[in-house]
């Protein structure tokens, strides 16, 4: 049992481990889970979310969301808001997929429609939008016009006809973190990325085409506000996030903060991972500054791969993209910081918020929304195992207390390595197809490793956030070919 | 045993131990381990693209550090799966150097049985000991 036994059940679903637990604690840790899941979470989770609540500037909790499971300086579903005047930026608390994300785009196509042709779906998209490790991607650019995807992000895709107008307000922030400023990233971040836009990368990274069945439909009327009008609909969800170049933003910045954080500010972290400087220093700007380059590229990428998405659904289906109503229906963000306005002990004010595995989830009314989802809440993709489904929940006001943060993902229950050693991947594959799942892989190996089993319940976590206030489940979406990078 | 995974620790990414009698030895296993998330059977590479590896650092943690963070780039930079070669590391000096030389091929999909990418080299629980058998290096890698 790796549960603190100094843990205090708030309700049924919302813990807290008092500041009492570990010295230099500044405030306690909450954590969103149901008991079962509760239990599920390795140990370090409670390792990590306490390390978190040490950070100076932390507001009010570090908390962890419900499929929290143990990642590296922050735990992944890690979130925690600081006082821009008072507190601490750290990487370890983003990560280094910066705006690893998902998005949603429909279709007005059914099963009925898809199922005959789903074999050349998968095999096409495999083809087209490149994934596994070391896949590059097929807009060549320049150093320099990489540098304006860095600064831009989605609106250098509109410029350059890889965007729909609509697709940039379906995108947190739409599609563009402003003050992006490439003279704050290294030229290897540059030399590590610049050619990889348009690839899924590896991982837990894919490409699914999937169905709303009417059962599984939570909520009609919002499910039909998100585009959910015909029963049995075809949608396509994809996972990937700013490849290299964030990768090595966030490695350069590491390294710089660990360098700067106890020999020039004086700030001890119990974790060299949680390294980091004041949000107001040169380096804490700096890093503010690459972070947002990294999170405008993953913006891009996605967006470029929704553009081969349409590609390949107008070239079998001999309609346009329009035809087909391959519209959006959101794009959220998992690994980032964002100065946002929340309620600070009844005070509207501007907090640093990290999400590490984490999605904001706005609920109705709140600044920031497209029109429209003013009235239902934002749109909110937490993706599931391969094998299982997804859902696509709506943003509840009941969120204001994690800072607008709900899930991000089903959450692992099984290492890599684990995985590996328990199932196979032609077989995994061959299993699938005979269950109506389709997939491709750029690696066995890495099949075997997203395997059903290595992940949590996605029903369970899904359930926990709705019981949690923080969102509300729309439609469970259910796989039907899947590219898994 | 050069190395071994180690299953109970970080869910989600790769965390291995890497072993040597010697710093070196413990850097080569280390290198063979981190490329071993990446590709099936590493040493199976052949050395057809060469490349020389040097690097200064004041710590010999962060010098590992800096050495399997180079691995990554060249995987991304130049699409490179390498194999270290030879390697010294001058503990005398200051800052200390580490020179190696590596050879790999450029990865070509359906061709190399690839595994999982790795993004990073994390800070978390990353360390260097030395005991009476030898040197060991415990690394997680994001995945």
């Amino acid at each position: 049992m790796s549960i603190p036994p100094s843990i205090k059940k708030i309700s049924d679903f919302l813990w807290e481990i008092p500041v009492s637990y570990k010295p230099g604690m500044l405030v306690p840790a909450r954590i969103y889970a149901t008991e079962i899941l509760l239990k599920q979470m390795d140990q370090g989770v409670f390792e990590q979310v306490t390390n978190v609540a040490c950070l100076p500037g932390i507001i009010d909790y570090a908390f962890c969301m419900p499929d929290g499971h143990w990642g590296y300086g922050f735990p992944i579903g890690g979130v925690a808001a600081m006082d821009p005047h008072s507190g601490v930026i750290s990487p370890g608390g983003i990560g280094f997929d910066i705006n690893c994300g998902m998005r949603l785009v429909l279709t007005n196509l059914t099963l009925d429609e898809v199922k005959p042709e789903i074999r050349r779906l998968v095999d096409t998209l495999f083809r087209r939008v490149p994934s596994g490790v070391g896949s590059t991607g097929f807009v060549k650019i320049s150093r320099d016009d990489f540098r304006r995807v860095a600064e831009m992000g989605s609106r250098w895709c509109l410029r350059n006809g890889y965007a729909w107008q609509e697709d940039l307000e379906m995108t947190e922030e739409g599609g563009c973190f402003s003050g992006a400023d490439t003279s704050t990233v290294s030229e290897k971040a540059v030399e590590r990325g610049f050619d990889q836009i348009g690839t899924l990368g590896s991982g837990n990274h894919y490409l699914e085409i999937q169905v709303a069945k009417p059962e599984n439909v939570h909520d009609e009327e919002i499910a039909r506000a998100f585009g959910f009008t015909r029963p049995n609909q075809v949608a396509i969800m994809f996972h990937c996030g700013s490849r290299g170049f964030g990768h090595q933003v966030a490695t350069d910045y590491l390294k710089l903060f660990l360098s700067v954080s106890e020999k020039k500010y004086g700030i001890k972290v119990n974790d060299r991972e949680l390294s980091c400087a004041p949000f107001h220093s040169r380096e804490g700007q700096d890093y503010f500054a690459a972070m947002k380059c990294a999170v405008n590229m993953a913006f891009a990428n996605r967006q470029v791969i929704l553009h081969r998405i349409r590609e390949v659904f107008s070239a079998i289906f001999h309609r346009s993209p329009e035809d087909l109503g391959m519209n959006m229906v959101y794009d959220v963000a998992h690994n980032t910081a964002k100065l946002e306005k929340h309620l600070v002990h009844g005070k509207k004010t501007e907090i640093l918020v990290h999400r590490k595995g984490a999605t904001r989830s706005f609920g109705p009314g709140m600044e920031g929304l497209p029109d429209r989802y003013r009235e239902t809440g934002q749109p909110v993709i937490i993706g599931g195992s391969m094998e299982t489904g997804s859902y696509l929940l709506a943003g509840l006001a009941g969120s204001q207390y994690t800072f607008c943060t709900t899930a991000h993902g089903s959450g692992r229950a099984m290492s890599r390595h684990q995985a590996k050693k328990l199932f196979r991947g032609q077989k995994l594959q061959r299993e699938m197809e005979e269950r109506g799942i389709y997939v491709r892989t750029a690696s066995w190996g890495g099949l075997a490793e997203e395997a059903g089993p290595a992940y949590k319940n996605i029903d369970q976590v899904a359930e926990a956030t709705e019981l949690a206030g923080l969102s509300k489940r729309i439609i469970r979406l259910v796989p039907i070919g899947n590219i898994k990078g | 045993m050069p190395f071994r995974y180690l299953d109970d620790v970080a869910t989600a990414d790769a965390a291995f131990e890497a072993f040597g009698d010697t710093v070196e030895e413990m850097f080569l296993s280390a290198a063979e381990a981190t490329i071993g998330v990446m590709i099936e059977n590493p040493r199976s590479l052949k050395e057809n693209e060469q490349l020389s590896i040097e690097l200064k650092n004041d710590e010999l943690d962060m010098l590992l550090f800096d050495f399997l963070q180079e691995i990554i780039f060249f995987k991304d930079s130049r699409r490179l799966l390498l194999r270290i070669t030879s390697l010294r590391i001058d503990r005398t000096s200051s800052p200390l150097t580490l020179a190696a030389e590596a050879g790999g091929e450029i990865m070509i999909q359906g061709h190399h049985p690839l595994l999982t990418d790795v993004k990073a080299v994390t800070l978390y629980r990353f360390g260097i000991t030395q005991d009476e058998k030898g040197w060991t290096a415990t690394v997680i890698l994001d995945i």
